[in-house]
């Protein structure tokens, strides 16, 4: 093998998002020699962009709030498909969670007896998001990220990692380069951690950065491991749809929590028209009913513009489709003429900087222009509810990249808690498994070296496709084939289409240097982002329902036979192969949530 | 469609010439045709962007005409760049919406966000320079090595709060945490770094001042309501407050709209001459406002944090 950078680690962490970095403070707690790798500076992970809160049955608002009902939203809101124990998990401990980040330096909101102040946001029965204005994000990894700094954690950033490496079925470490140099290191580990976030960059419009190319997903999957209901991306309701240069940057959702409404071209609130029969019970049928809510949430139903994710995208989906929406392909998204405008600014500050500064509207006077944008994937590594262990030895996944606690749809809200727990406990569960592993796993030399040939070859080429180019044509694939609203005839479309993409990915070319280049960068996530896409599409197709994030226009309605499955998927000698996968049966006490009267 | 696409191949769209030297990509092959639209500008606006492009051992701006569209902002504009005519051009972003804080350049010799810059603010007839920021070494292009910020942040002894009440939980009034709040909005993009001139124009200063950025992150500290750490002899000591001649210039380009100058550094400055100068001043602080705090005087340690 070549002369290559190396180091060994009990844990390696994939990543500084909140779970990440939750996780390698675990692991550095329980005493493991623990390192964090990332494609971006620390502290410049997705996380840092989320904005509502954090969902923790805390009763600080709402003293009858508790992990029962925030578990029952949580199922319900996942079209009962997610994992009922992860569920269960996230509800009981995020709260702690919440109070450990406060100990630890973060700041939240506070109620007029001093308590961390929680709000409302969709799919919610209580007002339950723990939240910093609308940077709730911020707010947690610069929290995180002092702590693992003051705990002199090791972090390697602006390093990324391309493949896992196995000795007889069990992790071994993983190959990375450093974006700086373009030179490779080599990490052996006795257990990994992914906590890579998303796949956002397979659609054109995204509210993710150039970091969401499914690489965790990928890495897993050429690993060996499985991954599970991949079919199930959400596309957030309201993104920005104009100018076209932010096409798809999030509107986060606490601007409904507090008090904006959804109006079309006719200044009808069209929500009231797509309650659909699941949610009627809780949700109130006339404006003044809904707005009443907001004072009085113990006799009030509260308004249809705070219903899942899944629902409010399809409506505006469907507003837009008839041509009832806003001139630039939108619908409106209006809380200017509902709150006055110091509320407006003190509550959601960086909305009202962001529409300022990027597209000259003052959200205080003029309604937002909003439309749906790629914004999270359900689908993930397929992992044991109580340790995060993936289906192969000393893997382990958390966050946005594993898969169960969401289902069908994920809650507003219920990620940053997820990052919190199982972060916490994928590293607890990693620790704990090197140190009963003794003996560092071997790393094979000639793999190795293999690896890094073939990352370097799109230097080689002298003639051959842009990444830049390809990475622009998968995501129209994906989002015009793949995307809200999908048959059966476009999926097939898509799978060929991406056949054909991947045979031109064979032929990436890049010039300049190894060093920075963001070309060669592009070029070395195409595999993992095709590899995502075509998990997205073949799940797709076999689900032949609608159901949370995914919805199928040749089967408008859930279907009692895809309510009891997962979806997963796995590799066979270099083949996808899909499986179906009974759901975990929820013991009776919990079954029995969902029969009390609500 | 997929066989229609292997067979048919179109003339490339327009290969620019390159040279090797300024780290320019390879002629491509020609594109193949995808049966979905490609982006292109239509709008018909051009402009002329002057990137300085080279690395630790030197370079220069180079000049490249980039067609734009209505309601873009820099970054838009780099990035079309890169996909178009400098694939690795050296450029960090992440969020494009003003969150992150990667993405800090000087744009016409202003520090700037580059995700946050519209290019409505400028004359489309004169050239656009971009030039990554000056206080921090090159790595390549508009990258830049902010170690540095790093480094100070690891020697800051962190949040230390005594024990919860006895529900578990901590109490702190809203008015009594709005001023920290505000501190926390920091993005760490660094310009406040950058445009001081304190370690912009002096290497050797770094080691004697932390910085605007570390300025806020200490105030922080000193008014979180229950943190219960003294760090004051450090702020005057290592980290250096009294180098600030409070010129406000870190305040003007702070995209995150802290006021660095008014809300953290003159009360630090006042914090810590009160603390060195008036011993009555700072024994009746010290038992009327902070009676737990105990004084740190070196770094923090490993150890302490667990
Ligand atoms: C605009 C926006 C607003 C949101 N608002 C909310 C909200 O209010 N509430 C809520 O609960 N959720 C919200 N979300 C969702 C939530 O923020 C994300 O799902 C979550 O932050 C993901 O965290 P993570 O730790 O899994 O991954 P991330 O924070 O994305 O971190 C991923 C890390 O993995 C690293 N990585 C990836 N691939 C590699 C590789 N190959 N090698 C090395 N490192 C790698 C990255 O560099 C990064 O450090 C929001 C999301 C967005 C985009
Ligand atoms: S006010 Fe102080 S910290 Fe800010 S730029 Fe001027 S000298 Fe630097
Ligand atoms: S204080 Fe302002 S300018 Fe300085 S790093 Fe933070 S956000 Fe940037
Ligand atoms: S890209 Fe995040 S601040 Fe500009």
């Amino acid at each position: 093998m070549a002369e290559i950078e190396t180091h060994d680690l009990d844990v390696l962490v994939i990543g500084a998002g909140g779970a990440g970095l939750r996780a390698a403070i675990e692991a550095m707690a329980r005493g493991a020699r623990t390192g964090v790798v990332c494609k971006s500076l620390l502290g410049k992970a997705h996380t840092v962009m989320a904005e509502g809160g954090i969902a923790a049955a805390m009763g600080n608002v709402w003293p009858e709030d508790n992990w029962q009902v925030h578990f029952r939203d949580t199922m319900r809101g996942g079209k009962m498909l997610a994992n009922w124990r992860m569920a269960q998990i996230h509800a009981q401990e995020t709260p702690d969670r919440v109070l450990e980040l406060e100990s630890w330096g973060a700041v939240f909101d506070r109620t007029p007896e001093g308590l961390i102040n929680q709000r409302d946001f969709g799919g919610h029965r209580y007002a339950r998001l723990a939240h910093v204005g609308d940077r709730t994000g911020l707010e947690m990894i610069r929290t995180l990220q002092q702590r693992a700094v003051a705990m002199g954690m090791e972090v390697f950033m602006e390093c990324v990692v391309v493949r896992l490496l196995l000795d007889q079925g069990r992790i071994a470490g993983a190959v990375a380069y450093w974006r700086e140099s373009g030179r490779f290191v080599l990490f052996r580990a006795k257990a990994v951690i992914l906590a890579t976030g998303g796949i956002g960059k397979a659609f054109r419009v995204t509210s993710a950065s150039w970091e969401y190319t499914g690489d965790g997903h990928s890495l897993a999957l050429w690993a060996g491991a499985e991954l599970m209901d991949m079919e199930f991306v959400q596309f957030h309701p309201t993104g920005m749809v104009w100018p076209p240069s932010v096409r798809g940057i999030l509107v986060t959702e606490s601007v409904r929590g507090d008090g904006g409404v959804l109006r079309n071209s006719e200044q009808r609130r069209f929500m009231f028209d797509y309650i659909p029969a699941y949610y009627a019970a809780e949700t109130a049928d006339s404006e003044d009913e809904a707005d009443h809510w907001y004072d009085d949430k113990r006799n009030y139903r509260r308004p249809p513009e705070l219903l899942p994710r899944d629902e409010v995208a399809r409506a505006i989906n469907a507003e837009v489709k008839a041509g009832r929406g806003s001139p630039h392909g939108g619908v409106f998204l209006d809380i200017a003429s509902r709150r006055d405008a110091e509320y407006i600014r003190r509550r959601l500050p960086s909305m009202y900087h962001q529409f300022k500064e990027l597209a000259d509207v003052d959200i205080t006077t003029t309604p937002m222009e909003v439309g749906p944008t790629c914004h999270y994937v359900m689908g993930g590594v397929r992992v044991e509810a109580d340790t995060c262990a993936a289906t192969v030895p000393g893997l382990y996944a958390a966050g946005e990249v594993a898969a169960g606690l969401h289902g069908s749809n994920r809650l507003g809200g219920n990620s940053l808690g997820d990052l919190l727990t199982f972060g916490r406990r994928a590293g607890l569960a990693a620790a704990e498994y090197a140190t009963g592993l003794g003996t560092q796993p071997k790393v094979d030399d000639a793999e190795v070296d293999a690896i890094i040939a073939s990352s370097l070859a799109p230097f080689e080429r002298e003639k051959g496709e842009n990444p830049f180019t390809l990475q622009y044509d998968i995501q129209s694939t994906m989002q015009d084939l793949v995307g809200i609203i999908r048959t059966e005839e476009e999926l097939r479309q898509a799978l060929e289409e991406l056949a054909v993409l991947e045979e031109r990915a064979t032929q990436v070319a890049v010039g300049g240097n190894r060093q920075y280049n963001p070309g060669w960068h592009l070029a070395l996530s195409i595999d993992s982002l095709l590899a995502v896409s075509r998990c997205i599409a073949t799940a797709a197709l076999e689900r032949r329902e609608s159901r949370g994030g995914h919805t199928r226009d040749d089967y408008p309605k859930p279907d009692e036979e895809f309510a009891k499955i997962n979806h997963v998927l796995r590799l066979e000698d270099g083949k996808l192969v899909l499986r179906r996968e009974p759901l975990p049966q929820m013991p009776p006490e919990l079954q029995a949530l969902f029969e009390e009267d609500h | 469609m997929a066989d229609a696409t292997t067979e048919e191949v179109r003339a490339a769209p327009t290969g620019q010439a390159r040279q090797e030297g300024d780290g320019a990509a390879r002629a491509e092959a020609p594109a193949r045709p995808s049966p979905r639209a490609r982006p292109e500008v239509t709008s018909g606006r051009e402009v002329t962007l002057l990137v300085w492009r080279g690395d630790a051992s030197g370079g220069s701006f180079v000049e490249y005409r980039v067609p734009y569209e209505e309601g873009e902002v820099i970054l838009d504009v780099i990035h079309r760049l890169a996909a178009t005519q400098a694939p690795d051009l050296a450029v960090r972003w992440n969020c494009k919406a003003g969150k992150c804080g990667s993405c800090s350049a000087e744009v016409n010799g202003r520090p700037v966000l580059q995700c946050m810059t519209r290019m409505s603010l400028f004359d489309p007839r004169e050239p656009i320079t971009v030039a990554p920021m000056k206080t921090f070494p090159i790595v390549k292009d508009l990258v830049t090595d902010v170690s540095f910020n790093y480094e100070v942040a690891s020697r800051i002894p962190p949040f230390s709060p005594g024990p919860p009440d006895p529900d578990g939980k901590r109490r702190m009034a809203q008015t009594d945490v709005d001023r920290i709040q505000e501190f926390r909005e920091c993005i760490e993009c660094f310009l406040c770094q950058d445009v001081c001139h304190v370690i912009r124009d002096h290497e050797e200063n770094k080691r004697l001042f932390a910085g605007p950025r570390f300025m806020v992150r200490l105030a922080e500290l000193e008014m979180h309501p229950l943190d219960n750490l003294d760090r004051r002899p450090l702020i005057r000591g290592e980290f250096g407050v009294v180098m600030c001649n409070i010129t406000k210039c870190c305040t003007e380009v702070c995209p995150a709209g802290i006021h660095i100058t008014d809300n953290a550094i003159i009360p630090l400055k006042e914090r810590v001459v009160d603390s060195y100068f008036d011993p009555i001043a700072w024994l009746g602080r010290k038992i009327t406002r902070r009676p737990r705090r105990t004084p740190v005087t070196r770094p923090w340690s490993a150890e302490a944090a667990s």
